[in-house]
């Protein structure tokens, strides 16, 4: 059975916290892990803030999207902007690599995707958007409750 | 939740305590609170005690990254302490261990640093 939710907000940081608690409660259903949850809860945070930050050059006229699929074991998240867009995003996912400097950005949002996902798929178009694809299949370790 | 900033002043050392979490949003004020404690009370290092703490994401690595370049222009140093062990994958990832001293628990990072 699939289960899915949707939700958009405007680009505003206080709403990266929202975005991340909400999304954690839904996956909360499949018996996540304290460190799958947290692992989930990180990459969104990463998602959200990117498209705030540089889509939307932290401007809360701007929408940030996320559709949350839940099916069987695996976790599909499509977090999406219709921002500036990435120009390189090769580039864009070097560790280490920021286009904000000045803002002390560290360079490793799509990094760390990468590594708590077991899929990361970035599409970008300028001055259309940027959509981020992460999919993830929770380990079978849950402790049962019983 | 939002993230609850202690700040204290120990000899050269901004004690600085966090709880809760540290996310883009959060940093933009952390940063604001620790430069101008350094500043207005001339102090040189900083002990980041993150025991309370409950969620980072790179945004955090960042205002870390930050705060450990402005001490050394000042001539400090920067420990962190009591770090969990999934904000420790984040310090793992980027590489911030290389450079960011670590201590077990704040007496320690006292002692690291001088104090105590």
């Amino acid at each position: 059975m699939k289960n899915r939710m949707e939700l958009s907000f405007s680009a505003l940081s206080q709403n990266e916290s929202f975005a991340r608690v909400t999304v954690g409660a839904f996956v909360t259903q499949l018996d996540p892990t304290m460190d799958e949850l947290t692992e989930i809860k990180t990459v969104v945070s990463e998602a959200v803030t990117n498209a705030i930050i540089h889509g939307y050059n932290e401007d809360a006229k701007g929408e940030v999207y996320i559709e949350v699929e839940l099916e069987a074991d695996t976790v599909r998240l499509v977090i999406r902007d219709k921002g500036i867009g990435i120009h390189n995003v090769d580039e864009a996912r070097q560790p280490l690599f920021t286009s904000k400097p000045e803002l002390e950005r560290s360079g490793m949002g799509f990094t760390i995707m990468e590594n708590f996902m077991d899929e990361v798929a970035i599409h970008s178009e300028p001055m259309v958007g940027t959509t981020v694809t992460l999919v993830k299949t929770l380990s079978k370790q849950r402790a049962l409750c019983n | 939740m939002s993230l609850l900033i202690d700040l204290e002043k120990r000899d050269k050392v901004l004690c600085v305590r966090l709880e809760g979490e540290l996310d883009h949003h959060t940093a933009m004020k952390l940063r604001e609170r620790v430069d101008s404690a350094l500043k207005e009370h001339h102090l040189t290092h900083i002990l980041l005690n993150l025991e309370h703490l409950t969620f980072m994401d790179s945004s955090g690595l960042g205002v870390i990254l930050g705060r450990y370049k402005l001490v050394q222009t000042l001539g400090g140093e920067m420990v962190v302490c009591s770090i969990s062990p999934q904000i420790k994958r984040l310090f793992e990832m980027s590489g911030l261990f290389k450079i960011v001293r670590l201590a077990s628990n704040e007496m320690d990072a006292l002692l690291e640093l001088g104090v105590a």
